[in-house]
This record gives structure tokens, sequence and C-alpha cells, in this order.
């Protein structure tokens, strides 16, 4: 049974994570990976409103009626959200404001929803509030890559501290300003994407539909 | 699932739906009101840093000013006089701005940036030369932007008739668009221009057309012209008869 457990926690991190299979959460990742801090900031955020969203939902799910069920989630969604930004603007001033709009946008982040609708609706708390917990640090550990990647590459430094010294201050690492860009979150995402489908070919997805090839002289 | 037949019941959805509202309005609220003082405490401090900003953009000019050669001290808007019986540490204005026995109303015809109610005295923060002539004098000013109200200080020289800078330290408008108010490029437009014109009518504004007045005008945001509007109604309204006006007067006439 703690075997069990343990799946639910740690699957989502690689076998099923949320941002690299089920490819949701991409808009936040792309906004709050420019640096690590920012990138840790938001995963600790995402992590708490999707364990205690699961946590929620899952006491409530067999007195939901279905006919609201989804609008009761996102009330309950929302207001987490709304603590979780309320505690950052007491105790994480600064980095709050540089997530700015992003913290709020988690009540539409389809992972949160996704997991409350998908996982939490059919399973007991504890289960529910692993599952959380399990993909949100899915979630955060991509940004935590990417927010690595790009911030290293962008501006030289690792959580603010300078590793390669910029040629601006008399080293030579030229700074890539692409990477600042949200296109670059895409590039790496991508990257990381392929690479886990080559080392784990099950998650390659069959095509929807096989193009055929009209060999010459072919006729009905 | 012998329940669902009951759980599909309308009355019941409805009660629900309600007690899940209530919870939740309960557990927002109390993290509203128990997290409060931690983010007033946040505030303040960038309060302090806003201000800091505006005395090193001043430092590069004429050396480095450091906050404890700032003096604070309490204007009376009335009269436009130094009020000493009250502390500058200690005083509130938006406190006072809602104590009838503190404030003034402002009469609706005049209330370009929409406070309804004006305290009586404000803090206002004064750099000195060495001659203690005004180098520099500090506002605080405050009006309604789009969504939200904007707190800032604006900066003037010592001839009251010249802006050193205009700089916001709360708000809550749009991200991306209003937010802008606090883009350091957008604040340095303000730096170094004229207040008043030869007829001493306050021609300082924003504009959100093109061909502005550039002497007097500053360029509005664009997608965010409420914000813009409300920027320049209360900086009009700040240096008007209303705000400080009676102050500058004085420091026109060395006064102050």
């Amino acid at each position: 049974m703690a075997g069990k457990r343990w799946q639910t926690l740690v699957f989502p991190l690689i076998g099923d994570n949320p941002l690299t299979l089920q490819i949701l959460g991409i808009c936040s990742a792309l906004a709050v990976t420019t640096s690590l801090d920012t990138a840790l900031v938001m995963t600790i955020a995402v992590t708490c409103v999707l364990g205690m969203s699961g946590v929620s939902v899952s006491l409530l799910r067999k007195h939901l009626p279905r006919s609201i069920r989804i609008i009761v989630q996102i009330t309950i969604i929302a207001s987490l959200v709304i603590i979780v930004d309320l505690v950052l603007k007491a105790f994480f001033f600064e980095i709050g404001k540089r997530l700015s709009v992003f913290v709020g946008l988690i009540v539409t982040n389809c992972i949160v929803l996704g997991r409350a609708e998908g996982f939490a609706m059919r399973n007991g708390p504890l289960d529910s509030m692993l599952d959380g917990i399990g993909n949100g640090l899915g979630y955060g550990l991509v940004l935590m890559i990417v927010g690595a990647i790009r911030e290293l590459l962008g501006h030289g430094s690792l959580f603010g501290m300078q590793i390669l010294l910029p040629v601006s201050k008399g080293g030579g690492f030229e700074p890539l300003h692409l990477m600042l860009l949200p296109p670059s979150a895409f590039f790496i995402i991508a990257c990381i994407i392929w690479f886990i489908r080559r080392k784990r070919p099950e998650q390659v997805e069959k095509p929807e539909f096989q193009v055929r090839l009209q060999t010459q002289g072919e006729q009905k | 699932m012998a329940d669902s037949a009951l759980s599909e019941n309308p009355i019941r959805a409805l009660l629900i739906a309600l007690g899940v509202a209530l919870v939740c309005a309960l557990l927002v609220s109390i993290a509203a009101v128990g997290l409060r003082p931690y983010y007033v405490a946040n505030l303040e401090a960038e309060r302090f840093s806003r201000l800091g900003a505006i005395l090193d953009a001043l430092g590069e000019e004429t050396g480095p000013i450091s906050i404890s050669d700032v003096e604070a001290r309490v204007v009376n808007l009335d009269t436009g006089g130094y009020n000493d019986v009250i502390d500058a540490a200690t005083y509130n204005q938006r406190k006072a701005a809602n104590d009838p026995s503190q404030s003034t109303p402002v009469p609706a015809d005049r209330d370009l940036a929409g406070i309804k109610r004006r305290a009586n005295h404000a803090v206002v923060y004064v750099v000195r030369n060495p001659d203690q002539t005004i180098e520099v004098v500090m506002l605080p000013v405050w009006g309604v932007g789009y969504q939200s109200a904007l707190y800032g200080y604006l900066a003037l020289a010592g001839n009251a008739n010249q802006i050193v800078a205009l700089r916001f330290y709360e708000h809550g408008e749009t991200p991306g668009l209003g937010s802008r108010i606090q883009d350091p490029e957008w604040e340095s437009l303000w730096a170094n221009k004229e207040i008043f014109d030869e007829s001493g009518r306050i021609a300082i504004g924003v504009r959100m057309r093109s061909g502005a007045d550039r002497e007097f005008q500053i360029d509005g945001i664009s997608g965010a012209t409420r914000t813009s509007m409300g920027v320049d109604s209360l900086v009009k309204f700040w240096l008007g008869d209303f705000g400080f006006g009676p102050f500058l007067e004085r420091i026109r006439r060395g006064e102050a």
C-alpha cells in the first residue's frame, strides 16, 4: 500500500509529467522561467494549490452534484490561489511582484483543474493530496530545468549569483538575449520532451492518421 | 453510489454550493485580514525605497544624498504653512483622509483626482541646499486610476516650477498596461518638465494624442488611457489650489 502511495507521488515526475506528457500549463511555464527564483516560487505556489485542492475536492467528491461540480472545483481552487497570493504579498513581496498576474492565473492552469476533475473526484483525500503534490513537483521539475537554462544562458547567473561573467563586466560570456524571451522556453521544453520520449518510447503518441502514399499508376 | 440520486436534488445542490462559497469566503477573509499587517509593512518599505530611488537619481547629479539629510515636515494644505505640532513620523495621511475632523470634503467639480476627501495635512520631504534654500521637495500624491488608487511621490525642484521625478509606489493597475506607470522609461519622461505656463496656469499633464505640447505634456501609455488620465488628473489636482498650491506659493516666495 505504501508502495502504491509512493507511486502516486513520483509517477507524475517523469512517467506522467503534466508538462511533458500531458502538455498542460505551458503558458505559465513560458512566463515565469526567466530566472530560477521566480520558477521556484511558482513551483511552490502551484504545488501548494494542487495539494490542497486535491484534498478539498476529494473530501467533497461524494456530495458534489455532477451538474455543478466544475464550478465548485473552480471556487475552491480560486480561493486557494487568492490565499497563496496573499501569503506571497506578505512574505515574498519582491518575487510576488515579479510573478505579477501569473500567480492569479494559477486558477486557470489546466493542471489544477485537470487533477481535481481527473483524479481527486475518484480517489481518497490522502491519495489526492499526494497526486496533487506529485504533479506540482513534476511541473516544478520542468520549470526548474527551463529556468536554470534560461537564467544561466540569458544572465550568466543562477539564483541571481553570477556564474559566468558577461562581457559588459569584463568577462568572456556573451549573454544570449533570446533566452530571456518567451519562445526560448518553447524550444527548451520541446527538447526536454524529445529527450524523455527518446528514453521512454512508450510516451510517444501514435499519429492520429496515417498519410497514405500514392504509388504511381495506382488506379481504382 | 446510493446517494447520487440524492445529490442531484437541486435544493441540495444549491445548499452545497452555498456552503462551499461560505467556507471559501471565510478562509479568504481570514487570510486577508491576518496577513494585512505584513503586507502593509512591505508597502511601507516599498514607499521608502521609491523615495530613496528619487534621491539616488538626484545624487548622480549633485553628489550622494542620504535619507537622513531629508527633512520630513507636516504641511497644512489650506494655508500652505508648516505645522510643527503634528509629528511627521506618526502622522498617517490615509487615516486622516477618512476622519471627518482631520479632513475636508472635496467639492465634486474640483475633485479631479477622485479622492472625495482630502486630509488637512500632508507629510512632505525637503532636501535643502547648503544655503538653506530648497533643492528638492517631495510631495505625496494620490488619486484614482483605472481600477485602483495610485499612490506616489512628486518631486519638485526648489523653484516649485520644475518636476524632478514622479514615482508611484503602490497601485493595482493591469499588469503590463497600467502598471507601466512604474516603468523607468515612462518615469524618465517626467524629469525636468515645467509645470506652469507663462500665465501661471498648470500646463503639465498627460496626453493620449500625438502632437501633444511637448514642452508641458507627457505621452500617455497606449492601452492604458484611463490610468494615464488618472495620473494626469491627480498631478493637476495636487499641484492646484486644493492640493499643494498654497504650499508651492510659499516656496516661490522663499518662505518654506
